[in-house]
């Protein structure tokens, strides 16, 4: 008798994680469909489906050339840009979170997006083209998070604690230095560039962004889904991770040099996007629980999902665009406070 | 006969100067439980924490199987000995059988996850501990017996040849501590050899072939427990009047009576 009940709480156990999975996986590609059709010029959703279809086998097009460049030149690679951001994001966090044993952590902790945002910053002032913005932008993320290893490295050993402090110190110091570039900056022509940048959006994304900046986003996701269940073991403490044999200064120099890679690469890509790598993974621990061999997956198809949606909404609510990074603040802020008041699973502090 | 274990001449400072322990020599033997006994803040945990190459000595050295410690990667040292610290904290509630599957990970190349032969083998050892009930339980919300148990069975699916138990019977109601020494009694008959500190002379009688004895990082005795626990010796290590008596009726052990 209590053997069957038992059987039956599994089975019952075991479909609910099934439909979940199959939620998870088929959210994105719906989403992206969504995306195509959804925004100030108006596309049917049918007429959608035919462009996509008439790629692999011949339709007679009975649609206007427009709809489709404004599918595959606009749409599509600014939908990629915000999947691949999401995910990054949501990543990075989800394997910071679990790196520094703290649910409070986002990936820009070590001070990533204030160097790349200096970085940014300072090509604006000085060089203005869009490449090289974008190049100073990522060498500046990579460049502050280095600042960050160096100081907080004592002996041999970087303890977590001092990684914390040091990135705050990295962070408000190229935050200081991003302020007195706008401060010198002229304010009619310059600074609003600046402004607009930092404030992060898609606008500006183009197929070049997505073949030069996407790799890197990809090679870092790589890494850590396949470090992901290690992470389980590293969040324990050092003490106990080395215990169970696990090289903890080479594991926190790849999670910390994937998740560099991949935020300063996003942020090169659309601005400084707040509050999805924070947030994102707290959702996906109340969906799939805190084990990070499922949670780094999830985070990514969950990040990805979320910033495409949001994304959606900033271009096309309003007749002009709302910054990105605005919105995910508007939108984070008030879930992630529904959340740390409304449950607790997930993690325990 | 060689050792599996040797430290010689082991010495411990984080200051320069300031040595938590000095000059600490001894060895174990397959199958030998040993017990580190010595009043608080002595360097018992220091101590173990260098045999598992948390922390580095400063001076001597330790051999496992008769290669020195510096000759083995932290990997090679997790698969031969398995360390359950004094306490556990973690920030995630980690369902116990994911906590225990950690023990996997010397065993396991650096991109792979737990194999469902991994977690046979973390039922295996939930059995072993009598913990089998626990599996889906958050970590967590464990009581502290619990989580004891469940730091043993995940040592235990680490498969090593040593186990280092750092207090395992702090913070443990008594017929907790006596589950556990038996299991360590166990253990030990399995061919595992066991070091474990404690803060109860008792337990060294009830589950130890070896004692040490520390006294402000110094050892001040190493033997069987019947010679080196005598009412002298605590009297020096912990500054008390202790009784030692013999106790027969069907028991046959000592047992430790402080006089007040």
């Amino acid at each position: 008798m209590s053997e069957k009940i038992k059987e039956g709480k599994i089975s019952r156990k075991n479909l609910f994680s099934n439909s979940i999975n199959i939620f998870l996986l088929l959210l994105p590609f719906v989403i992206l469909l969504f995306s195509m059709f959804v925004g100030r010029y108006v596309i049917s959703p049918i007429v959608v489906i035919k462009i996509f279809l008439s790629k692999i086998i011949y339709i007679e097009p009975t649609w206007l050339p427009t709809m489709e460049s404004v599918i595959f030149e606009v749409r599509l690679p600014r939908a990629i840009a915000a999947m691949l951001v999401g995910a990054g994001l949501s990543v990075s966090g989800a394997s910071f979170q679990g790196l520094f044993k703290n649910p409070l952590v986002s990936p820009q902790i070590l001070g990533v997006s204030a160097g790349a945002g200096f970085g940014a910053a300072i090509a604006l002032l000085l060089l203005n083209k869009l490449v090289l913005v974008q190049i100073s932008a990522f060498v500046g993320g990579i460049i502050a998070v280095a600042f960050t290893y160096k100081i907080s490295k004592i002996y041999k050993t970087t303890p977590l604690l001092m990684l914390v402090l040091s990135g705050m110190v990295t962070a408000a110091l190229f935050s200081a230095l991003t302020s007195l570039i706008k401060y010198v900056a002229d304010p009619l022509n310059k600074l609003p560039a600046i402004v607009f940048w930092l404030m992060g959006s898609f606008n500006a994304v183009s197929r070049r962004d997505i073949l030069f900046l996407g790799p890197f986003i990809v090679i870092g996701l790589t890494i850590l889904i396949l470090v992901r269940w290690r992470i389980n073991v590293l969040s324990l403490g050092e003490e106990e991770a080395r215990s169970m044999g696990v090289n903890t200064e080479q594991l926190k120099f790849i999670i910390i040099s994937s998740a560099t890679i991949i935020t300063a690469a996003c942020v090169c890509m659309s601005g400084i996007i707040g509050w999805v790598g924070l947030v994102i993974p707290h959702v996906g621990r109340i969906l799939v629980g805190p084990d990070h061999k499922k949670l780094i997956p999830v985070s990514l198809v969950l990040g990805a999902s979320y910033l495409l949606i949001v994304d959606d909404i900033a271009r096309s609510v309003i007749s002009t665009e709302i910054p990105i990074g605005i919105l995910t603040a508007i939108l984070g802020a008030p879930f992630f406070a529904y959340l740390i008041r409304k449950s607790k699973s997930g993690w325990n502090y | 006969m060689k050792s599996i274990l040797q430290m010689k001449k082991g010495s411990f400072s984080y200051i320069d100067g300031t040595y938590i322990f000095q000059d600490i020599d001894f060895s174990l033997e397959k199958g030998e439980v040993l017990c580190l006994l010595g009043p608080n803040g002595t360097g018992k945990s220091t101590l173990i924490k260098c045999l598992t190459k948390i922390l580095s000595l400063d001076k001597g050295t330790i051999l496992y199987d008769g290669v020195h410690i510096s000759d083995l990667s932290t990997e090679e040292i997790a698969r031969k000995v398995g360390y359950v610290p004094q306490s556990h904290f973690s920030a995630f509630p980690y369902s116990v059988k994911d906590l225990i599957v950690m023990g996997r990970a010397p065993h396991l190349s650096l991109f792979s996850v737990p194999s469902h032969k991994d977690f046979d083998l973390v039922y295996e050892s939930m059995e072993t501990v009598g913990i089998s009930h626990l599996a889906d339980r958050p970590c967590t919300e464990l009581s502290g017996g619990e989580q004891r148990l469940v730091l043993l069975a995940r040592v235990l699916t680490q498969q090593p040849e040593i186990l280092l138990l750092d207090e395992p019977t702090s913070h443990l109601d008594i017929g907790n501590q006596v589950r556990l020494l038996r299991l360590i009694n166990n253990l030990a008959k399995t061919g595992l050899s066991i070091i474990m500190s404690s803060h109860f002379p008792d337990h060294a009688f009830i589950s130890s072939q070896k004692v040490a004895l520390m006294k402000e990082g110094k050892l001040v005795g190493l033997g069987s427990p019947d010679t080196t626990i005598n009412e002298e010796n605590l009297r020096n290590v912990y500054g008390i009047d202790v009784k030692i008596k013999a106790i027969k009726d069907g028991i046959n052990r000592k047992i430790c009576i402080p006089i007040i």
